[in-house]
C-alpha cells in the first residue's frame, strides 16, 4: 500500500516544511512584541489588543483566509501597496501561505512567550540595572534568555500549526501544486482523487512523523534552556 | 564622599520624606521595617523615581526635581546589594561578576578582578552557577557583583536577612574588609543592631517615613528617648573606647574611653585598635557604693542624669560616666529602694563577659 514516495508528494512535504519554518520565523519578532506589551504595559485598548491577537485561534480558519484575500489580494489596499512598494506578491504565492499560517499561528506564540516574561522575577531587571545596563542591553542578556523556554514552546506550537493549517491558506492563496499545496492541502487534494488513497495515507504518514520530530525537537531546547536558568541536572 | 538625600515619595497610604547628608565609610539606615529604608535605597538606586527633592553623590546630582536632573539607573553607578542577592540565574558566577564591568567606562574602572575575587573568597565558585550556591555564598558573589561595577556608592539591603546565624557572622566580616580595604562609602540598611554597631559609624534613624535622628552610633544610641524608634532591640549604649591592653593569660582586653575603662574578654582586639562596645542596658546593675568583693569586673563610678518613663517592672536610667552616656535598665523597685534620682552619683556594675563578638565593632 504504501510503495516510495512521489517527487509530487516530496514538493508538498518540502513546501510545507519551507512555509512553517518562514511564517513562524517571521512572526517571532511581532510575537515576542505583542507578547511584551501585553505582559509588561498597561495601557488603553490592552483588552482589545489581546482579544484581537486571539481571534485566529476562535475564527473560522476561512475568515482569516477571506479577510486576508481581500486585504492582501493584488487589487487590496494592502496587497497593492506591497506589490507596488516591495514588489511583494502574496496572493496565490507561497508567501502568501506563509502570512496565513503565521497569523493563525501568532495566538500560540503570544501566549507561550508571554507566560514566560510573566514568570521573570523583574528585579533580577532592575538589578542589571543597576549594574550599567541599559534598557536595550536588559532586553538582550536578561529578559530574552530568560523567556527562552517560553520562546521555543511558543516557537514549536506556530511551526505544528503552520504544518496542519488548512482553512485560511486554501482561501487565501487557493491550492497550486508546486506553490501553495501544503500537505494538508495535498492530502485533501488526493482523498478527492480516485484511487488516491495510498498517496493520502502516505503523507499522513509523513505529517504525524515530521510533527513528532518538531515537538521532539521543541522538548530538547525547551529542556535545555531551562536547565541554563534553573541549574536543575535533570 | 558626600552623599546628601532630600526626597519626597508616596506608595500607597505610605508617605517618606526624608533628608540627610553622610560622609562615613558606612553609613546605617536603621528602623523598624516598614519605615521606609528600602524605598531610600531605591530612591538613590533610581528603581524609584522621588515625587520631589534631590540626591547627590560627591559632586554628582543623580536627581533634581527643581533641576529637573534624572539621571537613568544604569547610569547612576551606585552598586546595590540585594537581600536575596538576585544573581542572574542563567550566567556563571564569573559572568554575574563580570557583568556590571563592561558598562563602566575604561577610565573609571577601579575595581580589579582579581583583588575582589581574593577579598571575598570567591576563587573556588568562579565556574559555578546561582544554583549551585549555599545562601552566603550568593551574597558573597552579589557583592562582588556589585564592586567589579566600580561603584561611587554601595547600597546594601539588609544583606544578612535571608542567612542564617552562622552565615551572617562570615559575612559581616568580608563586610567589614570591604570597607576597611577597598574604600567605597556604603549604605547600609538593617534592623538588627548587632550589624549596625559592628559596620558603622554613622546613623540614620527611620521612623514612620521620616528621619527621627542622625548621628553617631555611640551618640545616637544612649539617647532614651530614641528608644520607642529604636524598638524591640536589646537597647543599651554603644561606647567607643582604645584597645590598651591585652591579658593573654586570663584572656581579658582591657579598654578606655574618656570616663573610664572596661574589661571585656580578649576578642583579637589589637592594642591601639578602636572599638565600638555596644553595652546592654539590662547587663549594668547599679549600686550606691563601690562593691568590695564582687566578681563585677566593672567598675564605673558616675551620675544620673535621667530616669526613663515606665510603667512595667523596670526603667532605663540614664548616666553620665566622665562624659560618655551609659543605659542600665533596673526595676522600679531598685529605683524607689535605692533613691535613684538625677544627680545622685552611683556606681555602674558590668560583668565582662557579657559584653562578646557580637556587640562589638571596629571604629
Amino acid at each position: 500500500m504504501f510503495g516510495s514516495i512521489t517527487p509530487s508528494e516530496l514538493e508538498a512535504v518540502r513546501l510545507s516544511l519551507k512555509v512553517a519554518a518562514v511564517s513562524t520565523l517571521a512572526s517571532l519578532p511581532i510575537g515576542f512584541a505583542l507578547a511584551w506589551l501585553l505582559a509588561r504595559k498597561q495601557f488603553p485598548g490592552k483588552t482589545l489588543l489581546d482579544a484581537i491577537v486571539h481571534l485566529p485561534l476562535v475564527l473560522p480558519p476561512v475568515v482569516i483566509g477571506y479577510l486576508l484575500l481581500v486585504l492582501f489580494g493584488r487589487r487590496g489596499p494592502l496587497g497593492q501597496w506591497l506589490e507596488e512598494t516591495f514588489g511583494l506578491v502574496l496572493a496565490f504565492r507561497w508567501t502568501g501561505a506563509a502570512l496565513a499560517c503565521a497569523l493563525m499561528g501568532l495566538p500560540l506564540l503570544v501566549r507561550a512567550i508571554r507566560q514566560s516574561l510573566e514568570a521573570i522575577d523583574r528585579r533580577l531587571e532592575s538589578a542589571a540595572a543597576t549594574l550599567g545596563a541599559g534598557r536595550l542591553w536588559v532586553l538582550a542578556s536578561i529578559t530574552i534568555p530568560l523567556s527562552l523556554p517560553g520562546i521555543f514552546t511558543g516557537m514549536l506550537l506556530s511551526f505544528a500549526r503552520s504544518l496542519g493549517e488548512f482553512g485560511a491558506t486554501i482561501t487565501f492563496v487557493s491550492n497550486i501544486p508546486g506553490e501553495t499545496q501544503t500537505l494538508p492541502l495535498a492530502i485533501y487534494t488526493y482523498t478527492q482523487v480516485p484511487g488516491g488513497d495510498a498517496q493520502a495515507m502516505r503523507l499522513c504518514v509523513l505529517a504525524v512523523l515530521l510533527s513528532l520530530a518538531a515537538l521532539m525537537v521543541s522538548e530538547v531546547l525547551v529542556r535545555r534552556a531551562n536547565r541554563r536558568i534553573l541549574g536543575d541536572a535533570r | 564622599m558626600r552623599v546628601e538625600i532630600d526626597v519626597e515619595k508616596g506608595l500607597g497610604d505610605f508617605r517618606l520624606k526624608a533628608a540627610f547628608s553622610c560622609d562615613a565609610a558606612v553609613t546605617a539606615l536603621f528602623g523598624r521595617s516598614g519605615c521606609g529604608k528600602s524605598t531610600v535605597l531605591n530612591l538613590v538606586a533610581g528603581l524609584l523615581k522621588p515625587e520631589r527633592g534631590r540626591i547627590a553623590v560627591g559632586d554628582r546630582v543623580l536627581f533634581d526635581s527643581t533641576m529637573g536632573t534624572d539621571i537613568a539607573p544604569e547610569k547612576r553607578r551606585i552598586g546595590y546589594v540585594f537581600q536575596d542577592g538576585l544573581l542572574l540565574p542563567h550566567l556563571s558566577v564569573r559572568q554575574n561578576l563580570t557583568f556590571g564591568r563592561f558598562f563602566t567606562p575604561q577610565a573609571e574602572r577601579w575595581a580589579d578582578f582579581d583583588r575582589i575575587v581574593a577579598l571575598l573568597d570567591l576563587a573556588p565558585l568562579l565556574e559555578r552557577r546561582p544554583h549551585h550556591l549555599s545562601g552566603g555564598e550568593k551574597q558573597r558573589v552579589a557583592i562582588g557583583r556589585a564592586l567589579l561595577a566600580s561603584p561611587r556608592l554601595l547600597l546594601m539591603d539588609e544583606p544578612l536577612a535571608s542567612l542564617d546565624a552562622g552565615r551572617r557572622g562570615e559575612i559581616l566580616y568580608y563586610i567589614e574588609r570591604l570597607r576597611d580595604e577597598v574604600g567605597v562609602p556604603i549604605l547600609y540598611v538593617s534592623h538588627e543592631i548587632e550589624e549596625v554597631v559592628r559596620l558603622a559609624g554613622h546613623l540614620v534613624l527611620l521612623s514612620e517615613g521620616g528621619v527621627a535622628a542622625t548621628g553617631s552610633v555611640n551618640a545616637l544610641m544612649s539617647r532614651m528617648e530614641l528608644k520607642p524608634v529604636i524598638g524591640r532591640y536589646e537597647g543599651g549604649a554603644v561606647i567607643e573606647a582604645l584597645v590598651v591592653e591585652q591579658d593573654l593569660e586570663m584572656g581579658l582586653a582591657r579598654l578606655s574611653f574618656p570616663g573610664g575603662e572596661l574589661q571585656v574578654p580578649d576578642l583579637n582586639a589589637l592594642r591601639g585598635e578602636r572599638l565600638r562596645v555596644r553595652v546592654r542596658a539590662r547587663d549594668v546593675s547599679l549600686a550606691l557604693s563601690r562593691p568590695a568583693d564582687a566578681s563585677f569586673l566593672n567598675v564605673l563610678s558616675g551620675t544620673v542624669t535621667a530616669i526613663g518613663a515606665g510603667d512595667g517592672a523596670s526603667v532605663d536610667v540614664q548616666l553620665d560616666i566622665g562624659g560618655t552616656p551609659l543605659l542600665a535598665r533596673i526595676t522600679r523597685k531598685s529605683v524607689a529602694g535605692l533613691g535613684i534620682a538625677p544627680g545622685k552619683p552611683v556606681f555602674a556594675l558590668i560583668k565582662a563577659v557579657a559584653v562578646d563578638r557580637h556587640s562589638v565593632g571596629y571604629a
